[in-house]
């Protein structure tokens, strides 16, 4: 009896791990919460655009990490992107006129948010929100600028090809 | 001597043919004992102990090594592109698709396979196989059921645990030795892999199980009743279940992507 006891413990035991891993392979791929937990202080920026920034990004300073990107949504009363940052308490001396930009790592990497620091004498609190902000760059905008501005200078160009070659 | 050799090649076409039919036969009596055995479901969780939680330790220690490779590998790789943030998503999507049902599978038969092989063959072999049908007990209702089931159901469990302990193997590679942001590390995996990944990992899982399993008690249940009989079964488990599973895995590949 004790036999079948201890075999219907162990069955159970790993019947119950591999339901538990099924559950952490399905649920891995919505959003899980990060170690910071209620750590640190939150700070809230708008972006024009923001690529593709993802919950769980890092938040740097000069490549330092201070912080992560903890949720993004849209915001329906200026119509911009809102990015909720939770920044660690020991970096607790960030001007309140520093500027935030949304930028790669590597040609292939993932974005992380940059934080520029500005030169004012007061701190960011917990709740502010980052004034200055620069919009993720868009490749596809990047390149019809590019063009564009090609375009626009080959038609004067046309007249002065004459003098160069002179 | 042409003559001869035409006739050889003929034989042993017939033969391939009627192990192939004999194994469909075997398939659909199975399949069709199913609902019954599920009924005594003592005898299935007996084998789900001895074909799944036995197997455990090596599934988990296999899963943790092939994990940590692949953090070393793919942060390697990776690096030359100066992208080693997408590390996560590289590992967890080739663990999830591919290593985590093959390996498992392949474990499994090596593990689990050759165990069912050898019993059934050495019960056929002391003829306690036979002595059942003389006690009128269907040996196949009572001895094979609950050992296919048991690998069915513990084959999908394995490899799920697997995958899950390769992930975390690759993060401890990738985040806490090669110094990826772990951040950009779950944050990349949780963008690239979708719920019909972690579908199509599972149905491969099912799959292979069933295949395993089948090879198993079929090479088992009808090994030659000798001491070499049961050698030769078991090892023939492990070269069909281990072939049938890259093959099978190819056309599943093929058919879902």
């Amino acid at each position: 009896m004790r036999h079948t006891r201890t075999i219907e413990l162990g069955t159970g035991l790993f019947v119950l791990l591999g339901f538990a891993a099924l559950f952490f392979l399905v649920t891995q791929i919505t959003n899980r919460e990060f170690g910071l937990g209620t750590d640190g202080y939150r700070l809230t920026a708008t972006f024009e655009q923001i690529g593709g920034l993802k919950p769980g990004a890092p938040v740097s300073m000069s490549g330092v990490t201070i912080g992560r990107v903890e949720s993004i949504a849209y915001d329906f009363d200026e119509y911009r992107a809102r990015v909720t940052l939770r920044i660690e308490s020991s970096y607790d001396r960030i001007p309140d006129d520093s500027d935030a930009g949304i930028l790669t790592a590597g040609l292939l990497g993932g974005q992380y948010l940059g934080i520029g620091p500005g030169s004012s004498e007061t701190f960011f609190k917990d709740g502010d929100q980052i004034q200055f902000t620069q919009s993720a760059i868009v490749l596809e905008n990047l390149i019809s600028k590019f063009l564009f501005s090609k375009a626009a200078e080959e038609q004067p160009a046309e007249g002065s090809a004459k003098e160069t070659t002179q | 001597m042409p003559a001869a050799m035409i006739r050889e090649l003929a034989e042993s076409i017939r033969e391939t043919l009627e192990t192939l039919g004999s194994y469909a036969l075997f398939a659909a009596r199975l399949a069709r004992e199913t609902p019954r055995a599920l009924w005594r479901f003592g005898l299935v969780v007996e084998q789900v102990h001895n074909a799944g939680a036995l197997s455990l330790v090596i599934t988990m220690l296999s899963g943790l090594f092939v994990g940590m490779v692949l953090g070393l590998q793919g942060f390697d790789l990776l690096q030359r592109f100066g992208s080693e943030d997408s590390l996560g998503s590289v590992t967890a999507l080739s663990l999830l698709k591919e290593l985590g049902p093959v390996v498992t599978a392949l474990l499994f038969a090596g593990r689990a396979g050759t165990a069912l092989a050898s019993e059934l063959g050495l019960m056929r072999a002391t003829d306690q196989l036979a002595a059942m049908e003389v006690m009128a007990v269907d040996p196949v209702r009572r001895v094979v059921m609950p050992r296919f089931l048991g690998g069915v159901i513990s084959m999908p469990l394995l490899a799920a645990i697997f995958s899950m302990i390769g992930v975390y193997g690759a993060q401890l590679i990738g985040v806490q030795l090669m110094g990826v942001d772990s951040g950009q590390f779950w944050s990349q995996m949780r963008g690239a892999v979708e719920f019909d990944d972690v579908m199509e990992g599972v149905l491969k899982s099912v799959v292979f199980g069933v295949a395993c399993s089948l090879v198993a008690v079929y090479e088992g249940y009808h090994s030659v009743p000798t001491a070499e009989g049961v050698g030769r079964a078991t090892t023939r488990t492990v070269v069909i279940s281990s072939v049938s599973v890259l093959l099978l895995d190819y056309m599943l590949t093929a058919v879902m992507l």
